[in-house]
């Protein structure tokens, strides 16, 4: 069971309009302070990979109920250009665009799951889970 | 054509405002007519009319201005834009209606209605979005820059030390901005400590970390310490598990540390007086 609500992803505000809807839902969930930050943070790297690298594409959040556990998944789709070597980008400190290289490895760190899959030339699909304990 | 269409709507209004009403009272998803008190749905569709009627008879100048009045009355009154072009086309529809039923218009002159109908209501609708977008884009860049002059200002709180209280969302504008008040302010105030305050910025992520790591060492090179301050719990964490490294930093919870710091830093420190 899910119930899901997304945010395009065009422009730099959007990304704040992204980690809002994370924000709320998270708290709606019942997720602490901590967690909160941790979720609005990781939709903040996701949406702004998206902006910065493949200019458009959407953030989706999702609340799930698996085995009486619940959660929050971020979808974060686009279809830019795709990621040439997931193992580099997955590394602390490699960037592209001059930044500090934290995004993706951060995220994988903020949430429970992590799950990226790129098609060179046709996008990336990342989803992130973070589980209520 | 045009006076006589004018002078129907005019003998008819009573008949055509009420008919109106009722279609726009039957659109669902607005509330805005619906919680009208009488007396101001009476006034505003009197209002709406004349604009409707108005666009027929006065000069072109004479309508502007009304057309302004009127756009600006339902953008306070919290009207969607969607909402009065349906109102305008619900006009014209009960208009043409009654005119086909009560055959002004009929077989021999209705292409010639047609026409005339819809240059007079192309104009309204084309304006009206026109006057709701120029209200939009005012708003907007009056917000804008209403933002910006809150956005980053440098407080000389004692001698050689300096605060900047940053509150809300980040952005690649607003860092810039944050960087050159940073260094202006430094060098206008002879600021040898500066501590920038982030207790009102909601998330930090690797571009805001970013942002503050570039300002910080922006700062040391026009001979200033900078210290971080206002590290809310959650916000410790987020950074600690993202992998920012602010080692070089000198960081604390609230800024009321980072001041008892910054002055011991310039050799002062703050004592109570004894009577």
């Amino acid at each position: 069971m899910s119930d899901q609500s997304s945010v395009e992803i065009l422009t730099e505000w959007d990304i704040v309009a992204a980690r809002q809807l994370g924000r709320n839902v998270a708290k709606e969930l019942g997720f602490g302070t901590v967690d909160q930050a941790r979720i609005t943070t990781a939709i903040s790297e996701l949406a702004r990979n998206i902006y910065l690298y493949a200019g458009k594409g959407r953030i989706e959040i999702q609340q799930l109920t698996e085995n009486g556990m619940k959660g929050i998944l971020i979808i974060a789709a686009d279809s830019g250009p795709g990621i040439p070597d997931i193992r580099k980008v997955m590394e602390d400190g490699f960037t592209t665009s001059g930044g500090l290289g934290a995004g993706l490895p951060g995220v994988k760190r903020l949430m429970d799951d992590f799950k990226i899959e790129t098609i060179l030339g046709e996008g990336t699909d990342i989803r992130a889970t973070k589980w209520l304990r | 054509m045009n006076k006589q269409m004018a002078q129907y709507i005019q003998g008819n209004l009573t008949e055509i405002i009420s008919q109106w009403q009722k279609k726009m009272k039957n659109e669902e998803n607005e509330r805005s007519f619906q919680m009208m008190s009488e007396e101001l749905m009476t006034q505003t569709s009197h209002e709406f009319a004349e604009l409707m009627i108005s666009n027929l008879l006065e000069s072109h100048q004479a309508y502007e201005s009304r057309l302004n009045d009127f756009s600006e009355k339902v953008v306070r009154l919290g009207w969607s834009i969607t909402f009065v072009t349906k109102a305008i086309t619900h006009f014209a529809e009960i208009i043409y209606e009654n005119m086909t039923q009560e055959e002004i218009i009929h077989e021999g002159n209705i292409a010639a209605y047609v026409k005339e109908f819809s240059n007079w209501i192309v104009p309204i609708r084309e304006s009206t979005i026109q006057a709701y977008s120029k209200t939009w884009e005012r708003t907007v860049s009056l917000q804008k820059i209403a933002l910006q002059e809150l956005s980053a200002s440098l407080i000389p709180v004692f001698e050689k030390v300096s605060v900047m209280p940053l509150v809300g969302t980040i952005d690649t504008e607003r860092a810039k901005l944050i960087m050159e008040n940073l260094l202006e302010g430094v060098v206008k105030h002879r600021a040898e400590v500066v501590l920038l305050d982030i207790t009102g910025v909601p998330v930090v992520d690797t571009m805001v970390a970013h942002h503050i790591i570039q300002a910080a060492d922006a700062v040391r090179l026009v001979g200033a310490k900078c210290m971080l301050v206002g590290i809310r719990p959650e916000i410790a964490q987020t950074i600690v598990t993202l992998g920012i490294n602010l080692n070089d930093f000198t960081t604390t919870s609230t800024l009321q540390r980072g001041v008892e710091q910054a002055l011991a830093w310039t050799n002062r420190k703050i004592v109570e007086v004894e009577d």
